[in-house]
């Protein structure tokens, strides 16, 4: 292949380049990356937040370039002031017809809100959305079932900003609009649906894992966590608080490897929708202790409990309501909220970016206080 | 004699195969296969393949073996439909798994542990019968006992894994899932169930002798491998005619850590710290759930496993603000 003068010198000049070759093919190497690195910096930095006593090694570590990085969402986010209301304005209840939810804002703050609420939800159909084609006099029936849902999930918002204070507000006012969950879309995205079983040639436990699914966060865990505990009551709590206590897993409500394995599959889930690990809400030594968890495990205690309210009340009743294409693709069930709807891999939702600062209609039930 | 200083040998013999003893005239009627030479196996082992004895207790293990293997299997691929891509792709993920918990120890459905209880059933057998072979062989060689000992000890974990704790615990839902990813769940599951079972002292004791093994392994390999140019490669030689190659690995260690282990005795001490790393883990698995349904809280009452005073320091935390660097 090669010329034959060349093969000639080989042989009459044998070196061994092998050795040679490695040893400065690797210095070389070596000191073109350390030069790299001193020039450059590390590419993949990372900084950690503290989260429990020195010593236990409790943190969330993150990629600095990941977690810096503003949620592109929050530019997006559309926003208005509220007008102050003076005495004599008139109320959005004796204007339009068949104001149920909102009818105790002025007609000039009604309006700014139906506006924001349409650039969250429904920025392509706009109004028609939910009042459909027809002209002004229309916009009072309740024809189509986006406005019926609507009405639904505002009271909804309401409730959440009022009675989960603990939860959406916890470590400073953040709260939750429409925007929250919607970011511009029709239907939120992560929402859930039950799809259990997910193993057809098996029954019982076998039927409801080993399945690459969203809801077992790609793991062969249990499908059924977000169902167990997040519509249907489920105890999460699986351990024994003395060090010996009698039982079988035969026993009704014995906690088993199976329900750890469930409870195991739901916290990787709020793990991920949080984009945060097991260390944010709990010392890894002892997962259920209350002495030893964090801040934040109660404030995560609260947002399950929220959530299973949200689901009950809301949420599911709203099945007969939707058309075909917004129920379950298995199970015809309503679509259902649970930690991502809302947090879409952030600790805080869109970064802790306040939700409600400009809107007092949506923290109460009753007439808003505009101040 | 730079060719030993590999992993590979790189200088092989091949004549002749090796057919071993036959001194009554016996042996060989069992003996399958005619013997052949890899190269390939040869870099890393004795480059003949063959002849195999399988006897009885061989061929009852194996078929009984090849049937665990294939109901899993087939289960699995009931799974996905008989698909033989999805069984690819989605393998590490399919399971074989036990009864629900409400069945108890009586025989569930198939679809829901029957086939697992068969399956591990077949499993038993399969692996009783191959310790039974390793026994026997022993004996046919007129070999001391001790591989089918060491055997014994992992197939005592086994035992408690998939047998005795779950009688124990009164039902078939607590053995182990045949599955890659599953049983890594269950793994999990099971040390959180049990509130944590690194404190589980036979675990510690577990973890000891199996990092211990590992120790030990490269501290033996390693010193024979150094003396191997003073003949002390021939360990057996080396245990009943002491030369100067055990002499210079005994020096060497009794310098370095004040202590040597003998040519005889190294092997002892790693013989023991294999075994005694599935019986004291089975001992921890067969207590949890039975003796120990917390393993924190009874490290606690028992004192060692430390308190914090309350003095969490919180105002040594970051803020989330500072966190996404949008502190002001």
């Amino acid at each position: 292949m090669l010329p034959k003068w060349f093969d000639d010198w080989n042989r009459d000049n044998p070196t061994n380049i092998y050795g040679p070759a490695i040893l400065v093919g690797a210095l070389g190497g070596a000191i073109f990356i350390a030069a790299m690195l001193v020039a450059f910096g590390q590419p993949f930095a990372t900084k950690s937040i503290q989260t429990g006593p020195r010593g236990t090694g409790m943190s969330v570590t993150e990629f600095v370039n990941e977690i810096e990085r503003p949620d592109p969402t929050i530019e997006d986010y559309l926003t208005e002031e509220p007008y102050i209301p003076q005495p004599g304005d008139a109320l959005a209840k004796d204007i339009y017809e068949n104001v149920q939810v909102l009818g105790d804002l002025t007609e000039d703050n009604f309006n700014r809100f139906m506006n924001a609420m349409t650039f969250w939800v429904a920025p392509e159909q706009g109004c028609a959305y939910c009042h459909g084609e027809g002209d002004l006099e229309t916009y009072g029936e309740d024809n189509l079932y986006t406005k019926v849902v609507s009405r639904r999930m505002i009271e909804m918002t309401q409730n959440i900003n009022e009675n989960w204070d603990g939860h959406v507000n916890a470590n400073k006012e953040v709260g939750v609009n429409c925007y929250t969950c919607h970011r511009g879309q029709n239907v939120p995205s992560d929402i859930w649906f039950s799809i259990t079983p997910v193993v057809d040639a098996m029954t019982g436990w076998g039927a409801v894992q080993n399945r690459v699914t969203e809801q077992s966060q790609f793991t062969s865990l249990p499908s059924d966590a977000l169902e167990t505990y997040l519509l249907n009551y489920g105890v999460i709590g699986v351990h024994d608080l003395e060090s010996r206590v009698e039982g079988s897993p035969a026993d009704e409500g014995f906690p088993t490897i199976q329900d750890t394995e469930r409870t195991y599959s739901l916290m990787n889930y709020v793990s991920n929708s949080l984009g945060v690990n097991c260390l944010l809400c709990h010392n890894s030594r002892a997962f259920y202790d209350a002495e030893q968890v964090t801040p934040q495990w109660a404030t995560a205690s609260l947002g399950i409990a929220m959530v299973l309210e949200l689901n009950n009340d809301y949420l599911v009743p709203l099945a007969d309501v939707y058309p075909e294409e917004r129920l379950g693709p298995i199970h015809q069930d309503a679509p259902k909220a649970a930690c991502r709807t809302c947090h879409k891999g952030y600790q805080q939702p869109l970064q802790g970016l306040n939700m409600i600062a400009d809107w007092p209609e949506l923290t109460t039930s009753e007439a808003p206080v505009y101040e | 004699m730079i060719e030993y200083q590999n992993i590979f040998t790189q200088v092989q013999v091949q004549g002749e195969p090796e057919w071993g003893m036959d001194d009554n005239r016996q042996m060989s009627r069992e003996r399958i296969g005619k013997p052949f030479f890899s190269k390939l196996v040869g870099w890393v082992g004795n480059a003949q393949i063959g002849p195999i004895y399988l006897g009885w207790f061989g061929m009852v293990s194996v078929a009984t073996g090849i049937l665990w293997l294939n109901i899993i299997g087939l289960n699995m691929l009931a799974q996905v439909n008989w698909s033989i891509s999805e069984f690819l792709r989605q393998g590490f993920w399919l399971a074989l798994e036990p009864p629900s918990p409400e069945y108890g120890l009586t025989i569930p459905p198939l679809s829901d542990g029957g086939w697992y209880i068969i399956a591990s059933f077949f499993l038993l057998i399969s692996v009783c019968s191959w310790w039974l072979r390793t026994y026997l062989l022993a004996a046919e060689h007129k070999m001391g006992k001790h591989v089918a000992w060491a055997f014994a000890a992992a197939i005592w974990l086994f035992l408690v894994l998939g047998l005795f704790r779950p009688i124990f615990m009164g039902s078939w839902s607590e053995a182990v899932p045949y599955g890659i990813f599953p049983h890594l769940d269950w793994t999990t599951a099971f040390s959180i169930r049990y509130g944590n079972l690194y404190y589980n002292p036979f675990h510690c004791l577990s973890i000891v002798f199996l990092y211990g093994s590992v120790l030990l392994f490269a501290m033996h390999g390693a010193t024979i491998l150094a003396v191997t140019r003073f003949g002390g490669d021939r360990e057996l030689e080396q245990i009943v005619d002491r030369g100067t190659a055990s002499e210079r690995a005994a020096l060497f260690w009794r310098w370095t850590m004040g202590f040597n282990a003998t040519m005889e005795g190294i092997h002892r001490w790693a013989w023991w710290f294999a075994v005694l790393t599935p019986i004291t883990g089975g001992i921890g698995i067969l207590l949890t759930g039975t003796v120990v349904d917390n393993w924190f809280i009874w490290a606690q009452e028992r004192s060692f496993a430390p308190a914090y005073d309350g003095s969490y320091g919180y105002e040594a935390f970051g803020t989330y603000e500072a966190f996404i660097g949008q502190e002001n």
